[in-house]
């Protein structure tokens, strides 16, 4: 490790791993730190993303592929199972990773095009001056060091601290963090090709639970439920539990986790003089589906690109910086994040009759194209009730 | 003063991200409690796990 760099990337998932694969790739000196001792570990995700998403950063690998998705099926509070297919019969529509041989290999791929990489080391501070990021001070086993660097990139996850150190406020709000657990389930009866999710306040209140395929007889089986409805006696792990004993009650738990997900709006700006955040650690997650991967991925790539022309043109203040941030929000996932806000707020506030009326009425659809549009201007047409809220709801979207 | 049931947590940093002071940090799989810990008990009710408890501070 060098006491200086042109870029420190401060975290080691998918978010940190791409800005400091693209950082080697445009001729910049990186590092990234992993404050746990292992890339990969503990998992905090249920691994699901679709086949577009992925591909745009990294060729798919079955080594890191637990299961491929060709459908997927939403269950109402009532308990009717609407079906999505894929649009083209046997087409894959997305993956259930591995994510611990995938964060592993993504950053291989980033040592391996020339970025330095560290474990067990976790930046400590930052290093300020005069109110600019330039580094930061890291822990490795007791030892602490500087490392300075043009720019740092904090890809610090949902338990992000680094932004904070450096003055932003990174509070997600109570009821808009979504309260997870989940189990690695084995020995079940599942459709390994389709991922399923069980909405209703009493299975997962403003969240879902979800069960998706890791194999032929095994599966992620998790749930996210607001922080404002969980409790003692009501938390995310009471509600799996109680899903997990009447569904699957043979299955045998091979990998218990937990972990927070952000599902609110953005931070409100994504760069300050000298740093850039990404990720989760940025609250960019789809607010609808709390899927992160592929917009980590997304914002760590833009990251380092943007680092890198600042670099060049020796100006990495947040005036030059916000070219990152004016980047990711108008962008086709920053669009996505705003867009699935609102259906998420819209979503959260139906009640469980609603959204079976909802669910029933999809459910006699036949969508070959399945986009939040054509769903909404089909379901006003079968049932005719629901035309004001759903109008209204399609008006926010514009 | 908050209490960290240790045996309970599953260190997944839910709670920091809602910690309205910044007083909680996970350094891998220990949950750090600041001194600037208010007791509002957020995080206690986010937690999927129940791992956090605001207890009365008795002097030892």
């Amino acid at each position: 490790m060098k006491s200086h760099y042109n870029l420190l990337v401060v975290g080691g998932g998918p978010a940190g791993a791409i800005a400091a694969r693209t950082a080697a790739h445009q001729g910049l000196s990186s590092c990234l730190v992993e404050k746990r001792p292992a890339i990969g570990a503990p998992i905090r995700c249920a691994e699901g993303i679709g086949r577009e998403a992925l591909t745009e950063f990294v060729k798919p690998d079955e080594r890191w592929i637990s299961a491929e998705m060709k459908g997927a099926a939403i269950v109402a509070p009532d308990g009717t199972m609407m079906k999505l297919e894929s649009g083209f019969a046997g087409n894959k529509v997305g993956y259930i990773l591995d994510r611990k041989v995938f964060d592993r290999e993504l950053v291989w791929q980033a040592a391996e095009a020339g970025s330095d990489v560290a474990v067990k080391t976790r930046a400590a501070a930052p290093i300020m001056e005069d109110g600019v990021v330039k580094g930061a001070k890291v822990e490795y086993c007791g030892k602490v060091s500087n490392i300075t660097a043009d720019v740092v990139i904090a890809a610090d996850g949902v338990e992000s601290k680094f932004a904070r150190w450096c003055g932003i406020d990174t509070t997600v709000p109570v009821r808009e963090i979504m309260s997870g657990a989940q189990y690695v389930l084995t020995d079940i009866e599942i459709d390994p090709h389709s991922t399923i999710f069980y909405l209703g306040s009493r299975v997962a209140p403003e969240g879902y639970l979800w069960v998706f395929p890791k194999g032929k007889r095994s599966a992620n089986v998790g749930i996210g439920i607001s922080g404002k409805k969980s409790g003692s006696g009501h938390r995310a792990k009471d509600y799996l539990d109680r899903f997990v004993e009447k569904t699957f009650p043979k299955g045998k738990p091979i990998e218990f986790i937990v972990g927070g997900v952000s599902v609110c709006r953005p931070l409100e700006c994504t760069v300050a003089d000298g740093l850039i955040i990404t990720g989760d650690a940025a609250r960019v997650v789809d607010p609808l589906t709390g899927g992160g991967i592929y917009n980590a991925m997304f914002t760590g790539r833009l990251a380092s690109q943007v680092a890198a022309d600042c670099i060049a043109k020796g100006d990495t203040g947040k005036g030059a910086l916000m070219a990152y941030d004016a980047g990711w929000r108008t962008s086709k996932m920053g669009k996505s994040i705003e867009r699935n806000y609102h259906i998420k707020e819209y979503l959260i506030r139906l009640s469980d009759e609603k959204l079976n009326a909802i669910i029933h009425s999809a459910a006699q659809l036949k969508l070959s194209e399945f986009s939040t549009f054509t769903l909404i201007k089909e379901l006003m047409k079968v049932n005719p009730k629901l035309v004001i809220e759903l109008g209204a709801l399609a008006a926010s979207l514009r | 003063m908050l209490k960290v049931h240790r045996d309970i947590c599953g260190y997944c940093g839910c709670c920091v991200s809602v910690c309205p002071e910044g007083a909680l940090e996970l350094i891998d799989a220990y949950l750090c409690v600041e001194k600037i810990c208010t007791s509002c008990g957020i995080c206690a009710k986010v937690c999927p796990l129940g791992a956090l408890e605001v207890v009365d501070e008795k002097p030892l």
